[in-house]
């Protein structure tokens, strides 16, 4: 079928440029602070995507790609986020077909009794044909120490419709890192099915007190100078705490930082002073992080 | 004989792939689609055996025509139909239906007749498989 | 909307002055009586009705809008003391607003709001004998037609409406996602039951879900009606058992007599048909009857439209068919002959498509390019299933469904039974055509414009088809119509 082609060249940056696929990749890198390594990676794929693409227009048949991937990191650190923006890429390029996001964890996975999982596993996957299934936590799945457990059951149902439907879906597996590596160490045939694994980093107090300016400025509110320097202080004590979940941590801070500043707005009876985010030692919560 | 029942029962047997334009506008119409199959398509059996629940909340086809693989593995010799069902106020009924597998040998109808008073006469319908 | 009407007319008034003093003395009454409210706000528990109104030279528009309203409720030519021993107030009709109908020069809209206590609940013989009984008739007016009507809640809730609607008659049917598929019996009169009865056979084996009587097929010495009912049953069910499918004849039960209608839908009962009909001309209170009997024996009712063209055709007098649509949807009737727009008979897109909104929607909204001046909120009643029905055939496919979408029942008379290679292949090329349309507008294809592609595509397998097009490809009915919106959408409106 060779002398039927006509292709001879593409224009990479044209199909770039159609695809629609850079505005994503601009928006990611203006609206998530940090994450240096995580956006190189998916600029890695997006270009890997193109490419792919632009080989299938000049007919040189290339491997079937396999999309399912891996994002590992602590909590908190913009692993759902980035994979909303991710399946936007994928529907963008032509490799999903709807590019929604289907968010579970084991619960909608796996059932209470025999014969309940296989059902709660299909019903989850047909859902998120189309578009993109990430599973939060998915070494949850696997239970070693209980042989009977039923989480085996939906890891091999996922595996076969990650085998054989790739056209209908990609899988995003999410977690500790430690966890996932251990997880794959068991289940081999998981790990052969992913290929793409990118790592979050945890955020630097810099990047956290930035992602906290945004959140502020969301919600129509700023910080006076004095809150500003309470809450890196916080940050910084609040990283050495157990459960410590980056961005997720900052913005509890900031929700119990509001309940108070309202309790402090209507004891004052002033509401002029709504629009600034209060003074040290009254609204910001660093007495709460250093006890 | 060939059952013309359904929506598109007198084009030829829809391809798969023209099955899931079908779903996909269906799901895009915000309708849930689902699978029933029987072996007796006599007009008045309404009860099909379900195949599962309606898929509720479907994104894209996949989710149906993954279903569909699976019923004909067990049901294909047997009639199987797609139904697109419509819970908007004023409808809550089917707004589509048709049939997406046909056994090999489909069974046709014998109509009974018994002459009553004044040339009244009462009709059986009844399916002769095989 | 402005109101430049009155003015401008009583300038007229003023420069005819013999024709004025004419009406004078009967006609400044109704004004004078209480019947012209300007400032009225009608409550939503009033009737509403808009007239167009023509009235003699040198009328005032508000006077005779203020006529109407007294015709149609208390009025009569001059003032009676028995008025003082009622709450007269309540009960008289009051003209609100008045129109100058755009392109007109001595046309108007009047607005006329009835109280719900002037009319009986769930009848129709008595809201029609209010509001089109004397009125139509009255001097003062060269013309009168009655364009539209709302109907409180409280007024719909005492009607039963159709006894099947469009929800219920699929889920008898079993048939979901396409218009169904129909052809009056040709030649109309003069076959015997058992030629009849094959016509009938052949139609529905060919694909078709309903054949029909037409609107004079009652009890001829041709053709008697049990005759024609025993043969039409027989290939109904002969049909059935051919194709799995079920399938219908709408008896025409039309007769004399109420008993002898009533004879006859017991018995296309006892025969097992799912459906008969009868014609408009039974009247208002006949229809109300048979809707009660086919609600109590499962029948659906179709309703043949006939006669209606004497009075709903034309735009200055009578009474539009949006309004006889409306009446019948209250009545209770499941099918309804409503136009086809591009077939044989009167009726322009935008207008049918307001008649076919009528009798399908939950609320109807105000449409005015559509006819629909008002919004009529129909309370749950069911849906009525319209029909479009007179000269379409196989080619229109692609405009009939663009423009009437699923819940409608195409009849192809001429169309099945003309076809060259009989009337099996004249059924399938209608129910090929159809199903190919439907497929292809699902599949996210572009109908209208595409259609006569679709068509000559799906012609390949099916020789019927192909047929179909090649004797039909030219047949169009491009006359103008008679009844127009007098609205046309313009981008400055708001």
């Amino acid at each position: 079928m060779t002398d039927t082609r006509v292709v001879e060249t593409v224009d990479l940056q044209a199909l770039l440029r159609e695809s629609r696929v850079a505005d994503v990749l601009d928006e990611l890198d203006r609206d998530l602070i940090g994450l240096k390594p995580v956006k190189t990676r998916i600029r890695e794929i997006a270009s890997l995507l193109v490419v792919e693409k632009a080989r299938e227009a000049l007919g040189v048949a290339g491997a079937p790609l396999s999309l399912h991937m891996c994002f590992t990191g602590n909590p908190g650190t913009g692993k759902t986020t980035v994979a909303m923006r991710m399946a936007e890429i994928l529907h963008r390029l032509g490799h999903v077909r709807k590019g929604h996001l289907v968010a579970v964890t084991r619960d909608d996975l796996v059932g209470q009794y025999i014969g309940h999982t296989a059902p709660k596993t299909k019903e989850v996957l047909k859902k998120a044909m189309g578009g993109v299934l990430f599973i939060d936590e998915a070494y949850y799945l696997y239970r070693p120490e209980n042989e009977r457990d039923y989480g085996q059951e939906a890891i091999e149902i996922l595996m076969q419709v990650m085998e054989n439907q790739r056209d209908d879906l990609v899988v995003i597996l999410a977690g500790y890192k430690s966890r996932m590596d251990r997880f794959f160490e068991s289940n081999p045939g998981m790990a052969s099915r992913v290929a793409h694994h990118i790592d979050f980093p945890d955020y630097s107090d810099g990047e956290l007190l930035q992602i906290a300016g945004r959140m502020v400025a969301g919600l129509g509110l700023r910080l006076s100078p004095d809150a500003a320097r309470a809450l890196g202080e916080y940050v910084a004590l609040r990283r050495r705490q157990p459960n410590f979940a980056n961005a997720r941590s900052v913005r509890n801070a900031l929700d119990r930082a509001r309940l108070r500043q309202a309790r402090r707005l209507i004891e004052a009876a002033d509401i002029r002073a709504s629009r600034v985010f209060g003074s040290a030692g009254t609204d910001a919560p660093v007495k709460e992080a250093a006890c | 004989m060939r059952i013309t029942q359904g929506t598109f029962s007198f084009l030829p047997d829809l391809t798969d792939e023209q099955v899931a334009k079908q779903v996909g506008y269906a799901l895009s119409q915000g309708w849930a689609v689902s699978l029933e199959h029987t072996d007796d398509p006599h007009p008045r059996n309404v009860y099909w055996e379900m195949w599962g629940l309606p898929m509720f909340d479907l994104k894209d086809a996949a989710g149906l025509m993954t279903e569909l693989r699976e019923c004909r593995k067990v049901f294909g010799d047997r009639y199987i139909k797609v139904n697109a069902f419509d819970s908007t106020l004023g409808f809550e009924t089917m707004r589509m239906s048709f049939i997406v597998n046909r056994p090999v040998k489909e069974p046709s109808f014998t109509l009974r007749r018994a002459d009553g008073p004044g040339r009244n006469v009462r009709y059986e319908l009844e399916t002769r498989r095989g | 909307m402005a109101n430049p009407g009155p003015d401008q007319a009583t300038a007229t008034q003023r420069t005819t002055g013999n024709t004025a003093r004419r009406y004078q003395a009967g006609v400044l009454k109704y004004k004078e009586m209480g019947y012209w409210v300007p400032d009225y706000e009608p409550k939503p528990t009033d009737l509403l009705a808009v007239f167009r109104i023509t009235p003699q030279d040198g009328v005032d528009p508000e006077e005779a809008a203020a006529a109407v309203a007294g015709e149609s409720s208390t009025a009569t030519w001059t003032v009676v003391w028995t008025d003082r021993l009622t709450a007269c107030e309540n009960y008289r009709a009051k003209a609100y607003r008045v129109d100058r109908v755009p392109g007109a020069s001595d046309q108007y809209f009047a607005w006329v709001a009835y109280d719900l206590s002037l009319f009986e609940e769930g009848s129709i013989a008595n809201l029609t004998a209010s509001i089109i009984g004397n009125v139509f008739s009255f001097k003062p007016l060269k013309a009168a037609r009655l364009e539209d009507m709302r109907f409180p809640v409280a007024y719909v809730k005492t009607f039963k409406g159709p006894p099947t609607g469009i929800v219920v008659e699929r889920e008898r049917l079993d048939k979901y996602g396409r218009p169904l598929l129909g052809a009056t019996i040709k030649p109309k009169l003069g076959l015997s039951g058992k030629n009849y009865g094959r016509v009938v056979y052949e139609a529905l084996l060919g694909g078709l879900d309903f054949t029909k009587d037409d609107e004079n097929i009652n009890s001829q010495p041709f053709m008697h009606w049990r005759d024609r009912f025993l043969f039409c049953m027989e290939a109904v069910n002969k049909a059935q058992a051919a194709s799995g499918e079920i399938k219908g004849h709408y008896l025409n039960i039309t007769a004399g007599t109420m008993e002898e209608m009533y004879r006859r839908a017991e018995f296309a009962k006892e025969l097992g048909s799912c459906i008969v009909m009868v014609d408009l001309i039974v009247g208002w209170t006949a229809i109300q009857s048979i809707s009660n009997w086919s609600r109590e024996n499962d029948m659906i009712l179709h309703m043949h439209r006939a006669g209606h063209g004497t009075y709903t055709r034309q735009k200055n007098h009578g009474v539009s068919f949006r309004v006889i649509a409306k009446w019948l949807r209250l009545a209770g009737v499941d099918h309804l002959h409503a136009g086809t727009a591009v077939g044989k008979l009167e009726g322009d897109p935008l207008t049918v498509q307001g008649y076919y909104n009528v009798c399908r929607d939950a609320v109807t909204r105000e449409d005015l390019p559509r006819g629909l001046f008002v919004e009529q909120d129909w309370a749950g009643l069911r849906k009525v299933m319209p029909v479009a029905s007179g000269g379409i055939h196989a080619g229109q496919m692609h405009q009939l469904l663009d423009l009437f979408g699923d819940d409608v029942v195409l009849q192809f008379g001429g169309g099945t039974i003309g076809h060259p290679m009989g009337i099996q292949a004249g059924a399938t090329a209608n129910r090929v055509a159809l199903e190919a349309m439907v497929l292809a507008r699902n599949e996210g294809r572009d109908i209208a414009r595409e259609g006569p592609d679709i068509l000559v595509a799906a012609a390949k397998d099916c020789r019927p088809l192909e047929a179909a097009l090649a004797t039909w490809k030219n047949v169009t009915f491009n006359y103008a119509s008679t009844d127009t919106s007098d609205f046309v959408p313009s981008v400055s409106v708001a």
